[in-house]
């Protein structure tokens, strides 16, 4: 019985993905011989070398890779509560018993090792969540207690690694609610919070031009606003009619005030985009006595709010906020030029990236990570030496790589007999979605700087095996989704 | 098992949501990599140090092989602002020995646009000059503790004789205006400025090279970029032979020694200038080191003008040096033979002017009148062409011809020596007299004084040596130069060309004999040594400046020219006080390689006397 399970596994293994896994972990782990390249000693695998350690990281996540693939893939979903519950356990330890480094508590020391709790909670959680959501008879939106359960697995790692002073790991967890988004939460709180982000971000960050009189951002956001209101009539409301109406009226006003602009006349526009948003509103409210009037509703108070937002996000950040808390932001979203503080990194690796080119410096040439311009380049700032070195194609490659290994694991998840197979699949692609996102985003100063590590790629045992428990937990999963079937 | 369709379907919308930002992030790696080519700039001046490798400027000897101007390394402190990190100022100022407060000077001063232009704080800038050796050393052992400093390794020169500074000219640091001309030049670099120094700077300056450091984000230095793939080595400046015998200027500059004036002496079969002195002058390493300025700001401002090289910038009337001339012209023209007479009653009277001379037999022929300088020869000559009418249709015809006779001897345009600054002298044409007295209103009479070289006349002791030359050469002459050899290359082709005037050769071989018998038994007799056949011209030029100026030139010997030389000494009186003795002594130290005895007395007088107080101030 255990013989032939084994057996099925190795056959049904997604060896796509396990591929794509090896392919980024040498990748990685040539990166991080560059980045940490001394002119004085090159072995790649020497020991002593971060490569060497990394590569020796990569040889016992194989092994780890095999053992996870090996167990029996009941063990994982009838211990998720336990291995949960032991991870909780483990990371309000080392909260008390690990060494301060750098102001963050999140490190083991075991003899000659580190390890970081936190990158192990990620599977724990994830088995949890699944757990959750395979017991008999559980829907998200049947009751709040449900909710609230799925809420409480996700913050209490959060709440732990907050605690250990490990800010950007804790905002990981945060990613999962892609997966109750999945399994049936409202998509209107995703996009709220997208469009909180979003119009955030543009009003804050542009303000130095001006568009009909006021800052540039808060035009901008207008326009948003106005695209999210006939999005939403059309997509939410399938009011298809009412939303070409509200469109031709949004293109025909705006046309007007452009071409009294060219021609000279000023145009107020404050009055004129708080009156064209309210005309399109109030012929909303007009609708609500013909049809559906929960989603028109809805729709109009998204819209209400967006405004009510963006006129507070003003007022806070100019007179709530502290200069200092001010600039913060402004560092984070690259309006001020901090070059000496929280700005150099940032500055210094878009250089190392932008100086690649189309196909890089070659192999072992970049001369900003060589040098060591960029700080933790072998650690969270990696993707920098793949840009110097290998160019657009490489950068774009790996990103690439990325892309397809989400979509293959979505693809993955889909496919899942169970709903316990399905729901720790999307976790894992949420973990890498944001891990990616971020990590990436700050490198290429689109982001603000979080310390995460890009995964298989940063230099680290945990990061390193966090993510190998991560994947080979979801393909002894899916391995044995024919098995369950019978 | 529960299906929710309509929940499955948010796969696309996760699926989309990760594949936008795969697409946004695309975007920015293109905008980043490929079409923003200002990251790359960034990360080379981060990364890269280029460092200048100052080639070894070319060595200078004289015609001999002896030693004369050479190299001794300097060091300069230099940083880069934007490298600057804290450091302990009082432990820089130590180890430099300057003041902080200097040192605070010296940034400021750094920065200040107007006193350097060039300024940025991303190329290197040049804080301190000139280290000593022990200032040097102590400087190295802490540099590392001051990132963003380095020293730069320079070359000053170093001179072997305190002499023929006028022609050796000297190096000073670039201005913007060289960067702007020959992007060559980089801030803080030197060039050659006056001189040959100046005229040769492109052999002698060498070819920089460069160094390709790389440097780490904490401003270490890390090594060779690809193991120097990238640096070029400095290629050595040429050295330079010059034609000066150094030991024959030194002792013509110290004869000129408390007296104003010149003295240049030709090779005449080659045209290389043995010695050229500009008196007063100065020791040419006053313009090395950290004090060239404040040297060079004091002789600015010093009266007697030491930068000045009368040599080839004086312009003087030629006074009786210009005789040979005026008797080639008249010989070449056929309005004399060497057998006609002119009167001579204690000068040239005509029309009620009147030119006066001394006391000699009358009349009298070409060469006695060159023996004996007499005035009334010349004006005489001079009038008979000018004012011969049946030949040349009218005054200023027969002027034209003269004229273009005189600008073929080398008067009246720049001969193109080669040492900045030559100065063309001065020789009037028909439309300056026209200008003047008016077309027709002018004859021999007018300008007859222009025929004993006073006047409207004027040139350069170069050019007046030039003529000596050409009447040694019985006819010819190559443009005079200072430079003998250029490694690896040939000498410009304009000096082995040889230039040969509108006068038949032979003629001057009647005005060599005049020049001979002017040193046996006229105006030149202190130049009569018993074994060297010297010839000679006396020159005493009337100027409005004061006392007379002192002219002679000559050659020698008589029959095989090795020395050609002019020499004029700014109011020292007759040319037979001041000039005769100078001119025939460095002749005889040339040919001779020392004073006879018997002379002694005469060099002794030279060395003594003091002429500068009788000079005024001339305006140039």
């Amino acid at each position: 019985m255990q013989q032939e399970n084994s057996g099925s596994v190795f056959r049904y293994v997604d060896w796509f993905t396990v591929v794509l896994y090896i392919i980024l972990v040498m990748a990685g782990m040539v990166s991080i011989y560059a980045a940490s390249y001394d002119f004085d000693h090159a072995n790649m695998l020497s020991f002593t070398e971060f490569s060497g350690k990394q590569f020796r990281w990569i040889g016992l996540s194989l092994v780890l890779g095999l053992v996870l693939l090996l167990i029996d893939v009941r063990v994982y979903e009838n211990y998720a509560y336990v291995i949960y519950g032991g991870l909780l356990l483990l990371l309000l330890v080392t909260i008390f018993i690990a060494p301060d480094i750098k102001g963050s508590r999140s490190w083991l020391v075991i003899g000659p090792m580190s390890l970081q709790p936190a990158e192990f909670g990620k599977f724990a959680t994830a088995l949890c969540l699944a757990k959750l959501f395979s017991s008999y008879n559980f829907v998200l939106n049947a009751s709040r207690k449900n909710y609230m359960l799925a809420l409480m697995i996700i913050f209490l790692p959060v709440i732990l690694i907050l605690g250990q002073k490990e800010t950007g790991s804790a905002l990981v967890y945060l990613s999962l609610f892609f997966v109750l988004y999945r399994e049936g939460m409202s998509g209107l709180i995703l996009l709220a919070a997208v469009c909180a982000v979003t119009f955030f971000v543009v009003a804050v960050k542009f303000t130095g031009t001006l568009l009909l009189g006021i800052p540039a951002g808060q035009a901008a956001v207008f326009i948003m606003i106005m695209v999210l209101i006939v999005a939403m009539l059309a997509i939410y409301c399938k009011e298809f009619e009412a939303a070409r109406n509200v469109l031709l009226w949004f293109v025909g006003t705006g046309a007007i005030v452009t071409a009294l602009e060219i021609i000279g006349v000023p145009v107020p526009g404050m009055i004129f985009f708080i009156t064209v948003i309210m005309a399109a509103l109030a012929y909303c409210v007009l609708l609500m006595f013909k049809t559906k009037a929960r989603k028109l509703i809805i729709t109009v108070s998204a819209a209400m709010v967006s405004v009510i937002f963006l006129f507070s996000v003003n007022y806070a950040f100019t007179s709530i906020l502290q200069p200092h808390q001010q600039m913060r932001i402004k560092v984070a979203l690259g309006m001020e030029e901090d070059l000496r503080g929280a700005g150099y990194n940032v500055n210094q690796s878009k250089i190392a990236i932008g100086s690649g080119g189309l196909f890089g410096k070659g192999f072992l040439n970049g001369t900003q990570t060589k040098l060591k311009y960029v700080p933790e380049q072998h650690t969270d700032f990696i993707f920098c030496t793949v840009g110097e070195e290998e160019g657009f194609i490489g950068s774009a490659g790996v990103l690439l790589l990325f892309l397809i290994l989400i979509l293959r694991i979505i693809h993955i998840a889909e496919r899942q007999p169970n709903v316990f197979g399905r729901v720790y699949a999307y976790c894992v692609a949420s973990y890498l979605i944001f891990h990616i996102a971020i990590n990436i985003g700050m490198v290429i100063g689109l982001c603000p700087v979080i310390g995460i590590p890009l995964p298989f790629f940063s230099y680290g045992g945990s990061s390193l095996w966090g993510f190998t428990f991560l994947l080979f937990i979801l393909l002894r999963i899916d391995a044995s989704r024919r098995e369950r079937s019978f | 098992m529960r299906k929710d369709y309509n929940l499955e379907k948010r796969r696309y919308v996760i699926g989309g949501f990760i594949v936008i930002i795969a697409m946004i992030y695309i975007c920015r790696l293109v905008n980043l990599q490929v079409f923003d080519s200002k990251y790359k700039e960034y990360a080379d001046s981060n990364a890269f140090l280029r460092k200048a490798v100052y080639p070894s400027r070319g060595i200078i000897y004289d015609r001999d092989g002896r030693l004369v101007v050479y190299n001794q390394p300097a060091y300069d402190v230099m940083m880069i602002p934007r490298d600057v990190k804290e450091f302990d100022t009082l432990d820089f100022c130590r180890a430099l020995n300057i003041s902080p407060e200097d040192l605070r000077k010296r940034f400021v001063d750094m920065r200040d646009k107007r006193r350097n232009p060039g300024y940025s704080s991303y190329s290197p800038q040049k804080l301190l000059t000139h280290l000593t050796a022990e200032e040097y050393g102590r400087l190295q052992e802490k540099l590392y503790r001051f990132p963003g400093f380095y020293i730069q390794k320079r070359i000053l020169r170093e001179y072997n004789y305190k002499t023929a500074a006028n022609v050796l000219g000297n190096i000073r640091e670039v201005s913007q205006k060289d960067i702007d001309k020959d992007p060559y030049y980089m801030p803080g670099d030197y060039i050659g400025d006056i001189g040959i120094e100046h005229t040769y700077e492109e052999h002698l300056r060498g070819k920089k090279g460069a160094e390709v450091l790389m440097r780490d984000a904490l401003g270490r230095i890390q090594g060779r970029y690809e193991e120097g793939a990238l640096d070029r080595d400095a290629v050595a400046g040429k050295n330079i032979k010059l034609s000066l015998n150094i030991e024959l200027q030194q002792y013509a500059e110290s004869l000129m020694m408390n007296k104003k004036g010149a003295v240049v002496a030709i090779e005449p079969s080659t045209g290389e200038i043995l010695c050229l002195v500009s008196a007063p002058s100065y020791d040419p390493s006053l313009l090395i080191g950290r004090e060239r300025g404040a040297n060079y700001n004091k002789m600015m401002t010093d009266p007697d003008k030491p930068l000045f090289n009368r040599a080839i910038q004086a312009t003087y009337p030629p006074g009786s040096t210009f005789k040979p001339t005026q008797g080639l012209i008249l010989l070449e023209e056929g309005i004399i033979t060497t057998g006609t007479m002119f009167p001579c009653y204690h000068g040239f009277i005509s029309g009620g002017l009147r030119v006066g001379c001394h006391g000699h037999g009358s009349p009298l022929p070409l060469k006695p009148a060159l023996q004996t300088s007499c005035n009334a020869y010349f004006c005489w000559g001079f009038k008979a062409m000018i004012d011969k009418r049946g030949k040349y249709g009218s005054s200023a015809n027969a002027f034209d011809i003269w004229k273009k006779h005189m600008v073929s001897m080398g008067y009246g345009y720049k001969l193109g020596v080669d040492l900045p600054g030559e100065y063309r002298g001065f020789i009037p044409n028909v439309d300056f007299y026209n200008k003047w007295y008016g077309a027709g209103h002018w004859s021999a009479n007018t300008i007859i004084s222009i025929s004993i070289g006073q006047g409207e006349i004027l040139a350069t002791p170069l050019q007046i040596a030039n003529l000596c030359a050409t009447i040694a050469n019985r006819g010819h002459y190559i443009t005079p130069h200072v430079v003998k050899e250029i490694q690896d290359t040939i000498v410009p082709a304009e000096y082995l060309e040889k230039h040969t005037p509108t006068i038949a050769s032979h003629w001057y071989n009647d005005i060599a004999e005049g020049m001979r018998m002017a040193v046996t038994g006229g105006t030149c007799r202190l130049a009569n040594l018993p074994d060297i056949e010297v010839c000679g011209k006396t020159g005493t030029a009337q100027n409005p400046h004061g006392k007379d100026h002192s002219a002679f030139m000559g050659f020698a010997p008589y029959h095989d020219p090795k020395i050609a030389i002019a020499v004029y000494v700014e109011n020292a009186g007759f040319g037979a006080t001041f000039g005769v003795p100078i001119g025939s002594l460095v002749m005889e130290r040339y040919l001779r390689g020392h004073i006879p005895p018997e002379r002694k007395y005469l060099e002794e007088r030279m060395l003594q006397s003091n002429t500068i107080q009788f000079a005024g101030t001339r305006k140039h």
